[in-house]
């Protein structure tokens, strides 16, 4: 069972306060994309063996959604961060790397 | 035969009797026994039978390991199968049962299995029973099902309750033997808070048992020191009876505590600890090996180290000859003792041509024959244990002499306790030496900072003398506590432990190295699941060469032991027949927990009403008094309906129907979700939450609307008031309230993060009541303070204003398809309101109706419920309602999903009514329409329309809606019903009712 801290409240808190929420930093595709293009937004996730960015609710907390750097071998948290953001902070991506020089943000 | 000592037994208490029953046979004990010594000391020594073969079996081990001795235990509301008698302590008035026999232990019909052994091995189940196919669910699975398994199933709900624990700690320490307490000691003089687990009742380990001496204090006495300084320090705490029984994420860890199972009573009987540490110290010790050798299962033939264990701690003879055979110097500590006490010792049998060190000299100056380079060839005895035939360990069987002893005391080797370092991804090493898996301190299990949060000591580490152990000990204590930020002591001396020169085990996975089949056939790998030497070697000639795979066709290691004593003896003959090292044939996977836990500390105190919270209603006490029955609907319960005296649930459903269309109903409405959506892009948000245009709603309005989820399914309906320019109340289905809150804000917060709205969810602020018939303004217009006339209230609106004195806001909108008011008003006063407007009603006969009738009139006016005629796979337009599809907006949840090929292609299910074709005949729930053989849709709702007078239905049926008038079949359970295709509206369809 993961610790994690919410970005907004900055409690640390047992896994079993917040909701996990899949993939982090999808694209939405809507009216007029091409069916490819919807169904790879609908159900098509990455799983990757090591970092992965992924959604996180504090459901009985703030409520707030937030964002968590992990990896999903050694289940080291890199950082949670704001939901209202297309990347990971620069400082996240930072700590990431020192560690796993061979990552990309956007792979 | 086994017997109670005059001397040892340092665990007892022998002024303390305690009497119990062993298949309803009164056997006495002491104080202090475990069950298992207890039987013991009373000379029974066949406890079971085995799970395949029903051969006898005995007591192995001397603790969580054993894998025969498990018990029936309790009575009635308190019977639990499969306990371990190694692990239960005995007390006055216990009862146990043992397992798996009939019609009794002696005799034993199952055990006709052991005569078809040969027919019956490794994955035979596969094999066996594969023709004709028709018998395996007539004839082989009823049989297989009757034979299998170990214990009985209780029948009665557990009687006991349990509870959970939350500790938060700076360093965990699991297990209370010298390393753990030393560790303790040594962590806790930091200053960082301790916290220690032990699952036994008594605190030392092997300390207890074995000769050593610590800083020239002998073991218990050792102990007792421990136990004294560690009882000066404020931030130590240690608790017994304990078990570290998983470790987890991050440093999370369950503690298992067995509160009273040795002193029953009303009080929580298991605890279950659910621990943070910061780090974890495993002391968990190390499992002594069986030897592969023929006959190693019959009764009396037990672990060396257990034997010692029953002489010193409980002072029980486990025989009175006891032969002993071994691959390493610790079995010798065994025949020591029992000389010490004089048992006879006619044989030490060692497989090593070197033989052991110090201590095989101590033997021998005591006269003891030692056998070097041989090995035990059979064990002879049916029910126990009468002589064992020994042969060269480098031969290939044949007996040199027969040696006759009750007793074989055998020892394979250690293996540490490695579980709880390896939950959590933990990695291990083959120490080749002593021929054993142990922690790799370079790869521990991390937590959320990256760092290893696991550290083992003692022989769990793989430290198998004391001075290693306690060395170990120093170290991981220290290390954890600079990890958690403590400041260190100076390091003091080392302990001085007497030592004793032992030699090198040798591993030995076969006795005798070249035993036959015949031999091989009768040599237990797993006792639990009756797994043999020649069942691992024939998975491995059919091609399992993966140690899991091997696992599941044989079931060696699976059963509720997990292979303590087994595995990595499996192993290691996997290994053999597959000509590999045993590293790389690797270990199946370590789980939590370590040995098994009651489900009852697993559901702690969520049993019965606590299992979850009822959600009610301000009127819930109301219903309640007033014949209500209840139905579950989401985490609420709600009044299905009002019975009265002498009706029949049908009879009030029918009455509430024919009273609310006839004069004036009452519903308790509050359950519905409630959910304020305000900001100046309500409006827009809303648009894209919904499939219909919400911003062009007035305020003052109401507009009835669908959601749906991103593929385009409907997901909950519900009414919209738009209540000011800025602000939007919208109401979700019963069980969407909470769900629909927390999807707006998933949308809100990461999708369309720059629209200005707020969300809150006021579902239990207010409460709604419906005021629903023909007389439905009359009463309103009793109670009085607001004009609800159709002009000043027209449908589809909504009012706010003071009605019988209390703040409210009234809704023109109905579900019934009558005239009909929902009135809001605050939960505060919610009841009063109810009773105001019974009163109100009174000489209009207002009827609360409940649930069910609702349910049936919005049937009678085909109106859909989200859940009955949707499933998650259903669009708006399936069910005909493609009227409240925006085609205008540019974009709304679900939109493109709907427009996928499937969702848009024909032979889509569609919702139709169903009029069965006799006015009597009801069509079941969910029944399936079949057509020429297939299935093409199913019933979503059906009632008997007290209204109309006859059945109506709902359903979704492929193309339903061009068939329109044709007549469909509806088998179920060998009746045929018929049902016609009509509208879905069976009940003024053109809506002038609720119009007026």
């Amino acid at each position: 069972m993961l610790l994690l801290t919410c970005p907004y409240c900055g409690v640390m808190a047992e896994e079993t306060e917040f909701h996990g929420g899949g993939e982090a930093h999808l694209t939405r595709h809507s009216d007029g994309s091409s069916d490819d293009a919807f169904t790879a937004y609908l159900f098509e996730r990455k799983n990757p063996k090591g970092i992965v960015l992924e959604r996180w609710r504090h459901v009985y907390g703030c409520g707030k959604w937030f964002h968590a750097a992990r990896c999903a071998v050694t289940l080291e948290i890199f950082g949670t961060y704001s939901a209202q953001t297309f990347e990971p902070p620069a400082e996240i991506i930072a700590k990431i790397k020192a560690k796993r020089p061979e990552w990309e943000a956007k792979s | 035969m086994s017997f109670r000592l005059p001397t040892f037994g340092h665990l007892i208490d022998r002024d303390s009797p305690v009497s119990f029953t062993f298949n309803g046979k009164s056997v006495q004990g002491f104080k202090g026994d475990t069950l298992a010594s207890a039987l013991m000391a009373a000379d029974h020594r066949m406890v079971g039978r085995s799970f395949k073969y029903h051969r006898p079996r005995g007591i192995v081990a001397s603790g969580g390991e054993e894998p025969n001795a498990l018990m029936n235990m309790g009575e009635g509301a308190r019977f639990e199968p499969n306990q371990r008698a190694t692990t239960t302590e005995v007390f006055n008035g216990l009862t146990a049962r043992s397992q798996n026999h009939w019609p009794s232990l002696a005799f034993d019909i199952g055990a006709l299995n052991n005569k078809l052994a040969r027919f019956l091995p490794a994955g035979f189940y596969y094999k066996t029973f594969m023709k004709p196919a028709w018998a395996w669910k007539h004839v082989f699975e009823p049989i297989i099902r009757r034979s299998a398994g170990l214990g009985q199933v209780p029948t009665e709900r557990d009687a006991d309750c349990y509870e959970y624990f939350y500790a938060y700690t700076d360093i965990l320490i699991t297990g209370g033997g010298v390393a753990g307490l030393e560790a303790a000691l040594e962590a806790g003089r930091s200053g960082a808070k301790v916290l220690l687990l032990e699952q036994s009742p008594h605190f030392g380990g092997r300390l207890m048992v074995d000769d050593v001496e610590v800083d020239g204090r002998a073991g218990p006495a050792h102990i007792a020191h421990l136990l004294t300084e560690i009882g000066k320090l404020p931030n130590v705490s240690l608790r017994p009876r304990t078990q570290g029984a998983g470790v987890f994420d991050h440093g999370y860890a369950l503690g298992y505590e067995r509160l009273n199972d040795h002193a029953p009573s009303t009080t929580p009987r298991h605890r279950l600890w659910r621990i943070r540490a910061k780090r974890i110290i495993t002391a968990t010790g190390a499992l002594e090996r069986t030897l592969n050798f023929a006959g190693n299962d019959i009764p009396g033939v037990m672990l060396a180290s257990a034997v010692r264990d029953y002489v010193r701690l409980y002072g029980t003879a486990p025989g009175a000859r006891t032969v002993v055979v071994t691959n390493n110097d610790d079995a010798y500590r065994t025949a020591l003792t029992l000389h010490a006490v004089g048992l006879e010792v006619p044989a030490i049998i060692d497989a090593r041509p070197q033989g052991g060190g110090a201590l095989a000299e101590q033997a021998r100056a005591l006269g003891v024959r030692i056998e070097t380079g041989h090995a035990v060839a059979k064990v002879n005895g049916k029910i126990h244990v009468k002589s064992v035939e020994i042969c060269l360990q480098s031969g290939a069987g044949g007996a040199v002499e027969t040696i006759a002893c009750d007793c074989v005391a055998m020892s394979g080797g250690f293996s540490p306790v490695v579980h709880l370092w390896s939950h959590c991804g933990g990695k291990l090493n083959w120490d080749a030496a002593n021929a054993m898996f142990s922690p790799d301190p370079s790869r521990p299990p991390t937590d959320q900072n990256g760092e290893g949060f696991v550290i083992t000591a003692g022989s769990a580490f793989g430290a198998l003398t004391t001075e290693a152990c306690l060395q170990s000990a120093t170290a991981a204590a220290r290390q954890a506590a600079d990890e958690v930020g403590h400041s260190l002591p100076e390091e003091a001396a080392a302990r001085e432990v007497r030592t004793i020169s032992e030699n090198p085990m040798a591993p030995i996975w076969s006795m005798p190295d070249k035993a036959p089949y015949k031999l091989r056939a009768k040599t237990w790998l797993d006792f639990q699941n009756d797994v043999k030497v020649s069942d691992v070697q024939l998975a491995a000639r059919e091609g399992f060469e993966s140690v899991e795979h091997t696992k599941r066709y044989t079931t060696l290691g699976m059963a509720t032991d997990q292979g303590k004593l087994s595995n990595i003896n499996g192993l290691a003959v996997l290994a053999g027949a597959l000509d590999a090292e045993i590293p790389n044939v690797g270990t199946t996977t370590f789980r939590p927990p370590y040995t098994p836990i009651s489900l009852g500390a697993i559901a702690g105190e969520a049993a019965g009403p606590l299992f979850k919270p009822t959600r009610k209603t301000t009127i819930d006490g109301w219903h309640e008094s007033h014949g209500a029955i209840f139905e579950p609907v989401a985490d609420w319960r709600r009044a299905y309906a009002y019975l009265q005296a002498g009706e029949t649930t049908q009879d009030a459903i029918t009455r509430e129907i024919l009273a609310t269309r006839g004069s004036v109903g009452l519903f308790d409405a509050s359950t519905l979700g409630k959910i304020i959506v305000k900001g100046p892009d309500a409006g827009k948000f809303l648009d894209l939450v919904y499939t219909n245009m919400m911003s062009t709603l007035k305020p003052g309005k109401c507009r009835y609307g669908l959601m749906c989820n991103e593929n385009g399914f409907l997901m909950d309906d519900g009414v919209v008031a738009r209540l000011d320019e800025d602000t939007f109340l919208c109401h979700t289905t019963t069980g969407g309230s909470d769900r629909i809150h927390a999807h707006m804000e998933e949308w809100l917060q990461t999708e369309w993060w720059e629209l200005k709205v707020f969300t809150a969810n006021l579902t239990e602020q207010f409460t709604q009541i419906v005021v629903a018939g023909p007389n439905a303004r009359k009463v309103l217009e009793a109670l009085g303070g607001m004009d609800v006339s159709r002009e000043a209230l027209p449908f589809m609106t909504f009012t706010e204003g003071k009605l019988g004195g209390i703040q409210a806001r009234i809704f023109r909108i109905s579900f019934s398809g009558e005239l009909s008011y929902e009135i809001a008003v605050p939960a505060s006063q919610g009841l009063l309101m109810w009773n105001l407007l019974l009163q109100a009603g009174a000489d209009h006969g207002i009827s609360p109706y409940g649930t069910e009738a609702l349910h049936v009139m919005r049937g009678e006016k085909g109106f859909v419920v989200v859940g009955d005629e949707s499933d998650g796979t259903v669009t708006p337009h399936d069910l005909g309602m493609s009227w409240a599809v925006s085609k205008k907006k540019e974009d709304f949840i679900g939109k493109r999903g709907m427009q996928r090929s499937f969702l848009t292609a024909e032979g889509r299910k569609q919702l139709v009514g169903l009029r069965t074709l006799s006015d009597t005949e009801k069509l079941p729930e969910s029944a399936h329409a079949v057509e020429d053989g297939k299935a093409i849709g199913h019933v979503t709702s059906t009632y008997f329309s007290p209204t109309l007078g006859h059945p109506i239905a709902m359903a979704l049926i492929v193309g339903g809606r061009a068939r329109m008038g044709e007549v469909l079949a509806f088998p179920v359970a060998g009746t045929v019903h018929k049902a016609r295709v009509v509208d879905p509206v069976f009940y003024d369809k053109e809506g002038a009712q609720q119009d007026v």
